[in-house]
């Protein structure tokens, strides 16, 4: 990777970020979880999805699927940098008059499904997946997963199938932040390993740093992982990355904030002074 | 013709229609032969099948997908609701051993509140067909729309001969009478035919109507039964709660008009798991017992009027 696309993709994260950061103003956001897969999502829009606002609804497109659809804000904001909704659209967040809410909608252009409810677009993505395989066509599936999601039953019971029918077009991001809502995940159910449970299931796999584009190409690059087999990239991250005042804060998952926060955290991205934030996180799960 | 044979036609004349199941192929041992790579077995995992028939029809294709009735509308039923039922895909549900048709396999096989499920889901609709003749010349509509469907499987043979093609919305009335009205669905539809007959053959005028789908339901009819008959008979393999009764309660009431209805259905328990005929006999819905309590809800009707006919 070129150091002058290496700054590009710095520069687009860091702009997704201040979206987030401004879609956490007033009724707020899940910030912490957005945060932790910005970085993902700006990579595989950048350089990874065989999609484009002109080509959202080609049937040869690859997806990407947000199953952990509370990160959602992520989505927006690297939507709006690559141009498949205006800027202006997010100051609609939480208007009613819009679509743009706590949980994706595909009323906005390039979210291809909703989510909201854990462990739902694993299947989802199988059935797409499956649809590409039998159809002959070359494009991929990505999912992002939570890693407390993988409570959920049914991302295993996807991962058997997907193993069963060998689809090597499908891929899931375990954005492993460490944290599910309002514990850490190894102090509630523990998840790790979680790379030899998706081995165990038949998967390929790999880890990664998720905030590293180096790494995130090295590993997309080469996918799928293995010939006759669905991918796992399992993506470590920083719950709140970017803004130490939120960062591996249990209590930080959702914030509101105050237009006075939005520009401190703002300066914080930038490298100015830690924000103290007024706000008192909610708990809303 | 079988319903596997039907399936394969419709399967045959539309390329976008894939078959799925949960490993339940009771009623599609053959498909997988016939349809190669269109039939998707996903194994024992509702919720997979669920969401990849969601996925499959993102992508535009047509899914009849296959599970035994309460797996499906249960165990998967946030799937249902929150994949297909959200995004009102055109995914098309298949529930096996419904009602009493789970005969003896006890309370976990028992689908008595499937219907008040799905039709309480915004878009879904819902089929229950009378026969296997009926539920064939359904599937062809029910594929070809637009919108969720869940039908419950049912493959008895035919009492009658149906008079009136199969159209969403419009129940067939299979024997006409201003006494009472017998309004039922599903696989009771062939008792509530015997026991028309024989509240005929003791001076009661029956009017039998297969109510077809539920959801859209039949107002029109239901409406048209409480003004024409002194008593309106649901007739039902469900509980009593969610099913053809609440929508006879919900359609007179919305549509301000007063009937008098008598729910034959489940109360609130499940039924003595046995071979369909005993389970019939033991819970009162043979053609026999059924005349029995239609004759009796009709006679204290009378009564309480004042004038007695029988």
């Amino acid at each position: 990777m070129t150091s002058d696309v290496r700054a590009t993709l710095c520069s687009r994260a860091v702009r997704v970020r201040e979206r987030i950061i401004r879609m956490a103003a007033g009724g707020g956001c899940f910030i912490g979880a957005s945060l932790s897969c910005a970085d993902l999502i700006v990579f595989l829009y950048a350089s990874v999805l065989n999609v484009a606002p002109g080509t959202k609804t080609s049937k040869d497109r690859d997806y990407l699927f947000l199953s952990k659809g509370h990160d959602v804000p992520a989505l927006y904001g690297t939507l709006a940098e690559f141009g498949f909704v205006e800027e202006k659209r997010l100051d609609h967040h939480l208007a009613p008059h819009d679509s743009i809410y706590w949980h994706p909608n595909r009323a906005v252009p390039g979210v291809e499904f909703h989510s909201g409810s854990l462990g739902h677009l694993p299947a989802v993505a199988l059935g797409v997946a499956l649809d590409i395989q039998m159809s002959g066509g070359s494009n991929r599936v990505f999912v992002i997963i939570g890693d407390g999601e993988l409570n959920e039953g049914s991302v295993w019971e996807a991962a058997l199938v997907a193993a069963a029918r060998r689809l090597d077009n499908l891929v899931f991001i375990v954005d492993r932040n460490g944290f599910q809502a309002n514990v850490r995940t190894e102090d509630l159910v523990p998840l790790e390993p979680i790379d030899a449970k998706f081995a165990a299931f038949g998967w390929a796999t790999a880890r990664i740093d998720g905030h590293d584009f180096v790494a995130m190409e090295r590993s997309f690059a080469g996918l799928p992982i293995e010939r006759g087999k669905p991918s796992v990239v399992v993506a470590d991250t920083v719950r709140g990355k970017g803004l130490p005042s939120i960062e591996h804060r249990a209590d930080r998952w959702f914030v509101a904030l105050t237009s006075d926060e939005v520009t401190a955290l703002i300066d914080e991205l930038h490298g100015g002074a830690e924000t103290v934030l007024a706000s008192h996180a909610r708990m809303v799960r | 013709m079988t319903y596997e044979e039907r399936l394969t036609e419709i399967a045959e004349r539309n390329a976008d229609v894939v078959v799925m199941t949960a490993e339940n192929r009771a009623a599609i041992r053959n498909l997988p032969g016939r349809l190669g790579s269109r039939f998707i077995d996903v194994g024992i995992a509702e919720q997979t099948l669920v969401g990849a028939a969601a996925g499959m029809a993102l992508r535009g294709r047509v899914p009849v997908a296959h599970a035994l009735a309460t797996f499906l509308t249960m165990r998967a039923f946030e799937f249902i609701r929150t994949d297909v039922g959200v995004a009102r895909l055109p995914v098309k549900f298949v529930g096996a051993l419904a009602g009493f048709l789970s005969e003896a396999n006890g309370p976990t096989h028992q689908a008595l509140e499937d219907l008040s499920l799905m039709r309480g889901i915004p878009g879904m609709n819902v089929c229950c067909p009378a026969d296997e003749d009926e539920m064939n010349e359904a599937l062809a509509s029910v594929v070809d729309d637009d919108a969720p469907w869940y039908v419950r499987y049912n493959a008895r043979q035919a009492a009658f001969r149906h008079r009136i093609a199969f159209v969403p919305g419009i129940a067939e009335v299979v024997t006409e009478g201003n006494d009472v009205a017998l309004l039922t669905y599903g696989c009771l539809t062939r008792e509530c035919y015997d026991a028309a007959r024989r509240l005929a053959d003791i001076g009661i005028a029956a009017r039998l109507v297969n109510m077809r789908t539920l959801k859209p339901v039949d107002e029109a009819a239901i409406l048209r039964a409480a003004r024409d008959t002194s008593v309106v008979v649901t007739v039902e393999d469900h509980f009593a709660i969610g099913g053809l009764a609440t929508i006879v309660a919900e359609v007179a009431a919305a549509n301000d008009v007063a009937v008098r209805l008598h729910p034959i259905a489940l109360p609130g328990r499940w039924f003595t798991p046995a071979p369909l005929a005993d389970v019939l006999e033991c819970e009162g819905f043979s053609g026999e017992q059924l005349a029995r309590r239609v004759a009796a809800a009709f006679r204290a009707r009378n009564e309480s009027r004042g004038h007695v006919h029988v």
